[in-house]
């Protein structure tokens, strides 16, 4: 249903307006922070009007707290986690959706109650998956005494070991899989009307050829759309960089900025500061505006 | 081309029966209609040669070869589905080109079949859009020449007709059955449209809960329908059912009397209406009349019986209005006898039927 009244229209855009508004309201604080120098944004109250230092402010935080290759680091990490989530989900959906298999529904009840343990409640032991990928081989090793029988044997001590610590493939590997991303495609697969499959099985097209002729290309949108979020998801991870990158070179944008940050007892340089955040909210803006055609279609409505 | 065999296919889904043993041989060349009620198991049957559906029991052999085991590829089958199932990414000459396309053939080689495939149904034009933007008529066509490329040995179509409005469907059937004539491909053909079903028909399989009722041409099926259930479903508007008895000298006589209890049938357009009573007329009360240009439909009730009768001409002279009485005459030379209880046909010489 929808109503035409001049009456409704100009409330519904004037509350619209206000949403803007208060959503823009503290990115313009920062940007205006960020235009002053050391004294004037420490004045209270803070002058509402920007300042003359902006560009200097930006060049400062750059160089102090190393962004370029941060940002680098940043886009691999955040590219790496969308890219991994939209393929490994596609393929997940696929299997849940299009094979009748034992234990399919187990597969997919694990998948689902993997929504109720995000990153930070599972946090200690993806850590120490990523510390050692082998620590839960080497746990049934030594716990069914393997382990302890080839000790006896031979006197070799078996010690599995494979660190994912500081390397992209540990900041990566351990946040691909995603429970959203999978039902987004389940949902969407399931909207395909069986007959496309039984064409493309007539048409002699097997499981792999199907899926990427026909899936993939009809899923774009979706694929978009979930890369967009998943980007900026990554994007703004903290923690899991935090844990992971404990060597500086492989550290990114976002835990960067803690550098930024005034010490307890430091100068407060919040100019500093509030220029490199800008700085850092940068790239995945610039992803959502480029995406944003697709990003909406694949959200609102399938393709016919 | 090739001959297709079905032997004592059974199938079930999750223990359900829903195909009871059909036995039905496909002679190479010829075009088969399944026709049936909806839910009846025509598409499971058709499914089943394609290979899409397993075999529950019994077995199908495409070319003398058993089928059974083998993917849908490998059967030499093609398709033509209800909704046509065009990929909607692809443009029509890759929708079409597409089983060549993953059966390897080189593209200069795709391109030229497409074109001729295109070109014979009449959409060469169109081999750059997207099906999204043909009518149902295109796509229609694009299905079948998708179907068409592979060359099949078998051409199988669900009810491809069933979504085109219907003047577009007597046109499309023309042209399949003019398709067919060309390449002489053996075709089996579901639909649950009698019209479709007689006009398209080699031989013509009627299908009533997962079994065969009957098996014949289109004539046969419509002069003398093997049982109760098939004289009902073919032939429109619908046979008349009135119970009545078989004595042993071979009369049969309306309502209740000496002999053995039958239903006699008998067609709309066989009764005639007349103004006055005869001997072994019976009342009719007309309740409903339709008209349908090149006659009339009387829908009523005669006694306890709903009867329906069909007249052709005579727009001219004043028609029989609803609430009129008028009387029916049945030739009992027309009438199909069935059992009471089994519904099957019960065949006399024409001689016995004679005597009245
Ligand atoms: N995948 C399935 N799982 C369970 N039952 C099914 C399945 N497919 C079909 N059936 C059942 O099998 C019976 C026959 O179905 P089928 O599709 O062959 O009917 P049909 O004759 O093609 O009907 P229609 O004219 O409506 O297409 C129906 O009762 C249907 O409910
Ligand atoms: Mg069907």
């Amino acid at each position: 249903m929808v109503e035409r009244s001049p009456i409704l229209n100009l409330i519904s855009q004037l509350l619209l307006f206000l949403g803007l508004l208060s959503a823009l309201l503290p990115f313009a604080i920062i940007a205006i922070a960020a235009s002053h120098d050391l004294r004037t944004v420490n004045e209270v109250p803070m002058p509402l009007t920007p300042g003359p230092y902006f560009w200097d402010n930006i060049v400062e935080a750059w160089n102090r707290a190393d962004l370029g290759p941060k940002i680098v680091n940043s886009i691999v990490f955040a590219a790496g986690v969308a890219l991994g989530k939209v393929f490994i989900a596609a393929l997940t959906a696929f299997s849940i959706v299009y094979f009748r298999y034992w234990g399919k529904m187990v597969v997919f009840w694990a998948i689902f109650i993997t929504l109720m343990l995000p990153l930070e409640v599972r946090i200690v032991p993806t850590y120490a998956v990523a510390a050692n990928v082998l620590s839960p081989y080497q746990a049934l090793l030594d716990i069914s005494g393997i382990t302890w029988l080839v000790r006896q044997a031979t006197g070799i001590e078996i010690a599995l070991k494979w660190g994912l610590l500081n390397s992209y493939t540990g900041l990566i590997l351990p946040l691909i899989a995603t429970a959203t991303g999978t039902f987004l495609y389940r949902q969407f697969f399931l909207t395909l009307p069986d007959e496309l499959t039984e064409a493309a099985r007539m048409d002699g097209a097997g499981a792999i050829r199907f899926f990427f002729d026909v899936l993939l290309p009809l899923s774009r949108t979706n694929m978009a759309a979930l890369g967009t979020i998943m980007f900026v998801w990554a994007w703004n991870q903290y923690l899991w960089p935090l844990l992971v990158t404990t060597d500086a070179a492989h550290g990114t944008a976002v835990t960067q900025l803690k550098e930024l940050i005034p010490q307890t007892n430091g100068t407060p340089d919040w100019h500093i500061a509030m220029a490199g955040t800008l700085i850092v909210m940068l790239p995945p803006l610039v992803v959502v505006i480029f995406m944003q055609r697709w990003f909406v279609r694949g959200l609102v409505a399938a393709e016919k | 081309m090739a001959e297709v065999a079905i032997r004592g296919v059974h199938k079930s889904y999750n223990k359900v029966p829903t195909v009871h043993g059909v036995d039905l041989s496909i002679a190479d060349g010829e075009f088969v209609v399944l026709l049936g009620p909806s839910g009846c198991g025509k598409s499971t049957l058709l499914r089943m040669i394609a290979g899409l559906e397993e075999i529950t029991a019994g077995e199908i052999a495409i070319d003398g070869t058993v089928v059974n085991a083998l993917e849908p590829r490998e059967r030499g089958c093609a398709m033509v589905f209800q909704n046509y199932a065009l990929y909607p990414h692809m443009t029509v000459a890759e929708n079409i080109g597409y089983a060549l396309k993953v059966a390897g053939t080189r593209k200069p080689e795709r391109r030229a079949r497409v074109a001729a495939v295109a070109q014979s149904l009449g959409i060469a034009e169109l081999l750059d859009r997207k099906p999204g933007t043909l009518s149902g008529g295109q796509r229609q066509r694009v299905a079948i020449g998708r179907a068409m490329i592979r060359e099949p040995k078998v051409f199988l179509f669900d009810e491809p007709l069933s979504n085109l409005d219907a003047k577009l469907r007597a046109q499309m059937r023309i042209e399949i059955r003019r398709l067919h004539q060309r390449l002489g491909v053996t075709s089996v053909f579901v639909t649950h449209d009698q019209v479709e079903a007689m006009t398209l028909a080699d031989r013509l399989v009627v299908l009533n809960h997962g079994r065969i009722e009957q098996i014949g041409t289109p004539t046969e099926v419509y002069r003398r329908p093997a049982s109760r259930f098939v004289a009902g479903f073919i032939g429109a508007p619908a046979m008349n059912f009135l119970t009545g008895t078989l004595a042993a000298d071979g009369r049969i006589a309306i309502g209740s009397g000496a002999g053995t209890p039958v239903t006699i049938g008998v067609r709309p357009d066989e009764i005639q209406l007349l103004d006055a009573p005869l001997k072994g007329t019976l009342d009719f009360e007309i309740e409903l009349v339709e008209e349908l240009g090149t006659g009339q439909v009387f829908y009523g009730r005669s006694g306890e019986m709903e009867m329906t009768v069909m007249r052709n001409g005579g727009g001219e002279a004043a028609l029989p209005r609803s609430g009129q009485r008028l009387f029916l005459k049945i030739p009992m030379t027309c009438v199909h006898l069935f059992e009471v209880e089994s519904g099957r046909r019960i065949d006399l010489p024409p001689s016995r039927l004679a005597a009245e």
